[in-house]
């Protein structure tokens, strides 16, 4: 658009001096888009020696016979004004020079505000509970002191069985004159709360129960004296095996993601019956092998079953509705700490109980 | 437990899978395979992880049952064949006194063995488990052990003074076993002794005196069936547990001493180069074989069960495969395993239960014996339909109404141990003398259950402050415990504790800490809310407490808890050199409230006016007192108003000393008008006198 050259002028008739003009203006508005700043344009158009517009007034007005000057002189103030209207309006919209000169270093990291981290263990138990309520469990709870009889009679844990080897127990101080069912210990899993459930609400049953659970267990990488764990006990009329696959498969589907499988495993627990112990392909590589699941594809996370009768039975007492010739069952539990640990990467689980802030803080 | 592959093969030479597959198929079916590592030309080595109610599966033979029942294939029959017994000049004497502890003993002598190292294949499985070979005697009962799960063991006869007698010890009777450990026993213990002295623990452990050794000529061999309760309580009070308590404990194989005692002594007899014109080892007199009939019945010949196949569809659901579990497949299974059916009627049985299965007694275990054999995961996933309501626990809300208050105040959760030192307990317990002890604690820093949970956050305080961290403000909610040895009580409780520039560059205090209690209460329904102290003499503060820089929180009369810094002497104990903030809220009372409910207020249309008023007070006129009178002048339009600035100075430069100078902000505004200057100078004029009668002095 810069053109350094000036227009001659065909003639002096009104028409031919509009149309002149009109290329000008023309001129003055392509400039004006094209140059960057407002300053640039004024010296181009108004400039006191180089300005343009001078220089073709000049031109024209030379030119000019003395009749046509004042028609040429009148059209330059028109085109002037329209020049200086667009300085004006310019310099008020966009004082681009100035505001640029107020910009602050937006790489400089932004104000910390401090939140509070939740804890991963909390943050995994309100999500495994949050995908069974929404397959229709409530939430069931109970104390973490228990007796002999919660904890593992009423589980099918008779006394002296060496079953409970496997649940290294702490117990309460001064027990000894009791009765061995009314003994009071710190609760070794959260199954308890299942039979207290039963006893309190007839069939059907569908909970979940999170809380907290010991074990008189020394601590190194992966064992704690304390863990948190999830179970879930769902009872009615039909309950099958096949059910508690298809519950499992849906809810560590919804947990990792649509991709994983799961497979189940016999295993042995003396409340349910047939047991089993469940493992999901491995969220981390697809199940191709890498650290998380030890190359193996497969990751051991569930233990589950079909509810024993015997427990039915020994429930019955308080709720006859659980007769097993009429219902059925499954029940199914989990270590969130191990999901929390292999979710987020930790090596240790004593990080978990800490209270260390280094570690605390990554979780905000 | 380690297991050949090629052992197994031998038992049931029908095997094509190669040994991966085998470990993968006995993996499915609940026999754990947990590593394969390959022997070459001897097969290979699997690792196994055998579930504590498969006894009869924690040795070769068993195993090898699985895998014939799993591919259908002959199971080999163990058998053992003696030469013919010397006839004995009379049988070999045993005496069971206790029938309900033992429920066979079979007894066999052996003379002129040649006890020597093991040698050809019993040192060659030996070598290849990594088991460690002592005499071939000895060797001859560990290999049977592997081999068929039965325990049994060998004693020098001629140390045997008399017949063996199964009997309880006498109590302070002693012992030295073979692990070289004298023992005194109890009177609940069962011994194998003879006349004179006990040979032995029963199912835990020979003694030291009648064990084979290098001149040992005549051997006694025992396999016997002992009760698994008096077994384990033995094991457990003499803290020795041995390859034959873990399967005793568990129920061994009623019918099975006769056919180990026969490998034993098999193995035994065969040892030693025999020299020329030497006579060689022979078998003294036929097999002592003592049985208990009543044993019997609770073993071996347990009554038969019904077995329906619907049942097996009621609990199991349907199969991937259309054609499900056919009744043939299902007999197949139980057949393979041991059981013996005899049909009832259709798709209906009366089963008998193999003698080594212990754990099967009910028809649901032949159902999970079905399923498992059959495979899991060839079980179709289902989904039961719901009829129902989903409910929260009752203070679901509350407790997430907490904990994201704290959260979004910058206060970090942790999760902490239940226990703590007894100090602590009794320093920190709600109620005094209340904590509960853990009687067999881990440490006696767990040895008991906390009644607080500020024992715990003074300890991550002090690991993050050693950790050199800048600032920390933490909390836990948890579960605090009381009561005694007859009943634990347990209440939710929520900690705090802060220390540093845990929010803003500023050192926490007092008023941190105050402002989080006070967001926290203000999440609950209150008629109101205060806060107190009391003087340190009245002993009415806890003695964890700064009593000078500590409050109460009560809310609608019940108290709800403490906090505030960190008592010095306290601090002191603890070595925490910088203050230390914390305080305790008591959610069992505070869950009594329900949540506030937010209820909109009127907006006013009209501009609020707001005056400031600087003034000095005595220092004995606290804020409460200053917005009391405020309160007490009742003008409707004085809508709010809040201290701005709290100024002190001990040098009494900028303020007289005793006093402080407080700048006050007051807010007018009406719903129905704006305000007119001459009524906000009245009114301020009001709050001038009122702040002037508790002693207040405007500020030029």
């Amino acid at each position: 658009m810069q053109n350094d050259e000036i227009p001659p002028l065909s003639g002096w008739s009104e028409a031919e001096l509009d149309q002149a003009f009109a290329a000008v203006a023309l001129e003055v508005e392509d400039s004006a888009a094209a140059l960057r700043s407002p300053e640039q344009f004024r010296l181009q158009w108004l400039g006191r020696k180089q300005g343009r517009l001078k220089a073709i007034s000049d031109s024209w007005l030379k030119s000019a016979p003395a009749d046509a000057r004042k028609a040429i002189g009148q059209r330059f103030n028109t085109l002037k004004a329209e020049i200086e209207r667009r300085l004006e309006l310019a310099d008020s919209a966009s004082p681009h020079d100035a505001l640029d000169a107020e910009a602050v270093d937006i790489t400089l990291p932004g104000t910390q505000r401090k939140l509070g981290a939740e804890h991963p263990l909390i943050r995994t138990w309100n999500e495994i509970v949050s995908v069974f309520q929404r397959m229709g469990y409530s939430v069931g709870a109970g104390p973490e002191v228990e007796t002999d009889y919660y904890n593992f009679e009423s589980l099918n844990f008779p006394p002296g069985h060496p079953a409970r080897d496997t649940q290294d127990t702490l117990v309460i101080a001064g027990q000894e004159r009791k009765p061995l069912r009314d003994r009071l210990l710190m609760r070794t899993h959260t199954s308890p709360v299942q039979i207290r459930t039963m006893e309190q609400q007839p069939p059907p049953v569908r909970i979940v129960i999170p809380g907290k659970v010991h074990r008189n267990d020394a601590a190194d990488a992966t064992h704690y004296p304390i863990f948190h764990q999830v179970e879930g006990l769902c009872v009615d009329a039909n309950i099958t095996f096949g059910d508690l696959k298809g519950t499992l498969d849906f809810a560590m589907k919804a947990f990792f993601g649509s991709s994983v499988r799961t497979r189940f495993f016999p295993s042995f627990f003396p409340f349910t019956e047939p047991s089993a112990d469940v493992q999901i392909s491995c969220p981390f590589c697809g199940g191709s092998g890498c650290r998380k699941c030890k190359q193996s594809g497969w990751i051991e996370l569930l233990g589950c079953g079909m509810v024993d009768p015997a427990v039915f039975g020994l429930v019955q007492g308080k709720q006859p509705g659980y007769d097993p010739k009429k219902v059925s069952g499954f029940a199914f539990g989990m270590g969130i700490d191990r999901i929390a640990m292999m979710k987020y990467g930790i090596g240790d689980i004593g990080l978990l109980y800490s209270g260390d802030l280094r570690f605390l803080e990554q979780f905000v | 437990m380690k297991i050949l592959s090629n052992w197994i093969r031998e038992y049931v030479p029908g095997i094509t899978a190669s040994d991966r597959v085998l470990a993968d198929d006995l993996t499915l079916r609940g026999i754990a395979v947990e590593g394969v590592f390959d022997l070459g030309a001897h097969g290979s080595v699997f690792e196994m992880d055998i579930t504590t109610n498969r006894v009869d599966a924690m040795n070769h033979y068993g195993i090898a049952r699985e895998a014939a029942t799993i591919y259908g294939l002959e199971l080999k029959p163990l058998k053992a064949s003696l030469p013919t017994a010397r006839p004995g000049a009379r049988a070999f004497s045993v005496l069971i006194e206790e029938p309900k502890l033992c429920g066979r003993f079979t007894a066999r002598v052996l003379r002129d063995v040649k006890i020597a190292p093991s040698s050809g294949v019993v040192a060659e499985r030996f070598r290849l488990l990594e088991q460690k070979p002592i005499y071939n005697a000895v060797d001859a009962s560990n290999y049977v052990l592997l081999g068929m799960g039965q325990p049994t063991h060998a004693f020098d006869l001629d140390k045997i003074e008399g017949g063996i007698v199964v009997r309880r010890a006498r109590k302070g009777e002693k012992l030295r076993t073979l692990d070289g450990v004298e023992r005194v026993l109890d009177a609940d213990d069962l011994v194998v002794a003879d006349e004179k002295k006990p040979l032995g623990i029963a199912g835990v452990m020979g003694g030291w005196d009648t064990m084979i050794a290098p001149e040992t000529k005549n051997v006694l061999v025992e396999a016997a069936w002992f009760d698994p309760a008096t077994v384990r309580r033995s094991s457990k009070r003499h803290l020795l547990h041995t390859d034959a308590s873990h399967r005793f404990e568990r129920g061994t194989d009623f019918n099975a001493p006769p056919v180990a005692s026969a490998l034993v002594s098999r193995i035994i007899l065969e040892a030693g180069d025999k020299k020329e014109n030497e006579a060689g080892a022979f078998i003294d007199g036929e097999l002592v074989d003592v049985v208990i009939p009543e044993a019997i019945a609770r073993t071996a010949n347990r009554g038969a069960i019904s077995f329906i196949m619907g049942e097996v569809r009621r609990m199991l659901g349907p199969t991937e495969d259309a054609e499900g579990i056919t009744s043939a497949a299902a007999e197949g299974i139980l057949t393979g395993l041991g059981c013996g059916l005899a049909t009832n009627g259709p798709e209906q049985w009366s089963v008998t239960l193999p003698s080594w299965r212990l754990d099967l007694e009910r028809e649901i275990d032949l159902v999970e014996e079905i399923a498992r054999v059959y495979g899991y995961n060839r079980f179709r996933n289902t989904l039961p339909a719901f009829k129902g309501t989903v409910v929260e626990l009752p203070w679901a809300e509350k407790e997430a109404a907490v904990r994201r208050t704290l959260l979004a105040l910058g206060w970090n959760e942790a999760v902490l141990s239940s226990f703590c030192g007894a100090e602590d307990a009794a320093r920190f317990a709600r109620e005094p003398r209340s904590a509960v002890a853990i009687g067999n604690p881990l440490s006696e820093e767990a040895g008991m259950l906390r009644p607080s949970l500020l024992p715990g956050v003074l300890d991550m305080l002090a690991l993050n402050i050693s950790r050199d961290v800048e600032g920390a403000a933490l909390f836990e909610m948890g579960t605090v415990f009381s009561g005694g040895p007859e009943r634990v009580d347990e209440r939710p409780s929520v900690a705090i504790g802060a220390t540093g520039s845990a929010f803003v560059k500023d050192e926490v205090g007092f008023y941190d800490l105050k402002g989080a209690v006070e967001k926290l209460l203000d999440k609950f329904a209150a008629r109101s809310v205060y806060f107190d102290r009391f003087p340190a003499a009245s002993g009415l503060m806890p003695a964890w407490l700064h009593p000078g820089r500590g409050a109460r929180a009560v809310l609608d009369g019940a108290t709800m808890g403490w906090f505030g810094q960190l008592h010095p002497a306290e601090a002191e104990r603890r070595k925490l050199k910088q203050t230390v903030w914390i305080g305790e809220l008591w959610l069992d009372r505070l869950y009594k409230q329900a949540l506030r409910q937010p209820v909109v207020e009127e907006l006013s249309r009209y501009q609020p006016v707001r005056r400031d008023f600087s003034v000095t007070l005595p220092d004995g006129v606290l804020y409460a007192k200053v917005a009391a009178a405020l309160e007490g002048l009742a003008i409707p339009e004085l809508r709010s108003f809040e201290s701005k600035e709290v100024l002190r100075d001990p040098k009494g430069k900028l303020v007289p000393a005793g006093h402080y100078s407080l700048l006050l902000r007051v807010v007018f505004q009406s719903h129905e008008r704006t305000l007119r200057e001459e009524e906000v100078q009245g009114w301020s004029q009001q709050v001038i006198a009122a702040l002037e009668a508790e002693g207040g002095k405007l500020r030029g």
